[in-house]
């Protein structure tokens, strides 16, 4: 690899923290043309990036494209950034996301509140950070990065509801932190080094009367990230913060719940693979048993909500569930699956958080609550719609419908679109293991997928119903290109991601089997240390 | 030193997780300082606690580890009290902008009925 492939690594974190520092330096709100590009150029940017590194990963023998030392510390004592297969795809998942919550964000809600631009790069870079660090504490450091702009972003616009719902956020967040940060100080205490892939090779040797303060450590830690994931009973917080952030912000933040699977998943499976001896698959049956809980809640509450947002931000609960209940399985299979699933619902929930504000934006506030009141009492709506038959339905509303219906389609996991090869993908696996019989925790998942996949369709169906057809009389909302092209581009994705799922799921089996035989990434972490010439000079 | 030190780590959290879960923003404030207090404390103490050992190589005396408190934990502490004050600061700024808004220190931004 070139030296310049080599901190191209380094870009995704220190390009959004210059940039973002440098929008505060030209005068943060009095230029926001000027932000409003650079935050573009940025983002577009970092999909250039992400796309070399995961090329670089993918040709990777290893599926390890490099470790970056910072300061040139050799491994265990230094912070290394590592880009294998998993970090990659994350960090051009996140980018794509970016691109389209930005370019949407131009048309008006950038103005709705100060500092938007350089809190979304501020956001970027802890998100990027979080992805790409091999360091415990480090990630910690890049999480409070993110959820400090996160904080921000969740308030933009303001307003009692949002700032209602940001403080719940922020309480909850904070608290997690505090969770994160006694778990990290536990494994340090008991293991004696932060490194991620230095953990995984100590564990195996470890001592029966440490694990059980390891086993604990790692227990808070991963309450701390669940608390991100969204998991049940610890997503109370997440439909009303995401139903109140402004659209653009609400689509990014579908990322964020990611990051929390992210890091179960790659901790998970580095630290407790089938090598840790005693401590092996240590929580994989709660992640599993929260996971299916966090599905039939976010299922019901989708059924249950009123308006398009909080359905929304049940679907992510749905999507998190998903992605968890399959991490815990532990089969290499279904992972491959996850990971697929994860990359096509994570587009869809971005497009689907950009639409809503669209289709709303010709309603008057409440209509939904009352909809759902009049099938609740019975009541017929207006009678006279039946004259309006034959009425030509004008284009913007057609592009919308559309739309919508790509959302639902990948949402619920219905063919043709990404989210049913997804969900089949990790059917199959779970029905079909490698190993031994199928498992009883396979046999659960099948049927609470397929239920809250009908959930979701069922949801949306109705919201949909109620947005284009129901409501005859209403406005044709005042849509701009540039509001929905994102939303159309993300939906591009995901029937790109449906015509080449062929590549797409091979490189997703490619990386879950990396994660369960994590001995690459652990000897191209540490081993990077062991390359260097004998005495260890330290950085000069 | 090590029951004092458990001592007031087991206090601080007890009364940062009652503080938390009071229903006035203030309250909450506050309960989440306590808790950070006993976070940071914990840290120092999973370094294991040492008196009268520098965490800071002295010059010539480098080799032996039992002369020297351990770093790390200090330096994760420094990084936890700058994150956790600048996550309060803002926390505060929130907690204001909520009052002003609904007019209320309830965290619900409403009086609950009961």
């Amino acid at each position: 690899m070139t030296r310049y492939a080599d901190h191209l690594m380094i870009a995704p974190v220190v390009l959004p923290m210059f940039v973002g520092a440098m929008m505060l330096a030209l005068g943060g709100e009095h230029r926001r043309n000027v932000n409003a590009a650079l935050n573009v150029a940025t983002t577009f940017a970092l999909i250039v990036i992400a796309t070399a590194l995961l090329r670089a990963a993918d040709a990777a023998p290893t599926g390890v494209a490099g470790v970056y030392r910072l300061g040139d510390w050799p491994a265990p004592f230094g912070i290394v950034l590592v880009v294998d297969r998993l970090a990659a795809v994350m960090l051009l998942l996140t980018s794509l996301l970016a691109a389209a919550a930005v370019v949407f964000s131009l048309a008006r809600w950038h103005r709705a509140g100060v500092l938007f631009h350089p809190l979304f790069q501020f956001l970027l870079m802890g998100i990027n950070g979080a992805f790409l660090t091999g360091d415990l504490f480090n990630l910690f450091v890049f999480i409070e990065v993110l959820l400090a702009a996160s904080y921000g972003l969740a308030l933009h616009g303001s307003g009692p509801g949002r700032v209602t719902a940001g403080l719940h956020y922020i309480v909850v967040n904070l608290a997690a932190s505090l969770l994160f940060l006694i778990g990290v100080s536990l494994i340090y205490g008991v293991s004696g080094t932060l490194n991620m892939a230095d953990l995984a090779a100590r564990i195996p040797a470890m001592h029966i009367e440490d694990r059980a303060l390891l086993e604990a450590g790692a227990g808070i830690l991963g309450i701390a990230f669940l608390v991100k994931a969204g998991m049940w009973p610890l997503c109370l917080w997440l439909p009303t913060t995401y139903a109140a952030a402004a659209p653009p912000v609400a689509s990014i933040f579908a990322i964020l719940t990611k990051v929390g699977a992210y890091i179960v998943l790659r901790l998970h499976l580095l630290l407790f693979g089938d090598d840790a001896g005693a401590s092996a698959q240590f929580g994989g049956e709660w992640i599993l048993l929260g996971g299916i809980a966090t599905i039939a809640f976010g299922a019901i509450g989708s059924l249950a909500s009123q308006d398009m947002a909080r359905l929304a931000s049940f679907s992510v609960l749905v999507s998190s569930g998903t992605v968890l209940a399959a991490i815990g399985m532990g089969q290499v299979g279904v992972t491959g699956g996850a990971l697929f699933y994860l990359v096509s619902s994570t587009l869809g929930l971005g497009a689907f958080f950009l639409l809503i504000e669209l289709v709303e934006r010709g309603r008057e506030p409440g209509a939904d609550v009352l909809a759902v009141t009049r099938e609740l009492y019975g009541e017929e709506d207006d009678p006279k719609e039946s004259n309006e038959v034959g009425i030509a339905i004008p284009a913007t509303m057609a592009i919308l419908g559309l739309a919508f219906i790509g959302c639902a389609l990948v949402l619920s996991g219905l063919p043709p679109l990404s989210g049913f090869i997804a969900k089949f993908a990790l059917l199959t696996a779970a029905l079909n293991p490698t190993t031994g019989a199928v498992s009883t925790a396979s046999w659960v998942m099948l049927p609470v997928l397929i239920l809250s996949g009908l959930a979701a369709l069922v949801a949306l169906t109705r919201a949909g119903i109620r947005a284009f057809w129901a409501s005859a009389d209403r406005a044709v909302p005042r849509v701009r290109l540039i509001e929905v092209a994102p939303v159309a581009a993300l939906l591009l994705l995901c029937v790109i991601q449906t015509i080449q799922a062929g590549p797409i799921m091979r490189f997703m089996q490619a990386t879950a089997q990396s994660l369960h035989t994590p001995h690459d990434y652990i000897r191209g972490v540490l081993g990077a240390a062991a390359e260097r010439p004998a005495g260890l000079k330290g950085p000069t | 030193m090590e029951i004092i030190l458990a001592l007031a780590i087991g206090i601080l959290a007890g009364s940062g997780v009652w503080l938390i879960l009071r229903p006035r923003t203030f309250q909450v404030i506050i309960g989440l300082s306590l808790l950070s207090y006993a976070v940071n404390l914990f840290i120092i103490a999973m370094g294991r606690l040492r008196t009268g050992a520098a965490p800071i190589l002295a010059a010539g005396a480098a080799g032996d580890p039992a002369h020297f408190a351990d770093p790390l934990p200090q330096a994760l502490v420094l990084t936890a009290i700058v994150i956790s004050f600048a996550t309060t600061a803002l926390f505060l700024v929130v907690l204001l902008a909520s009052r002003g808004l609904t007019g209320t220190d309830h965290v619900d931004g409403r009086e609950s009925e009961l």
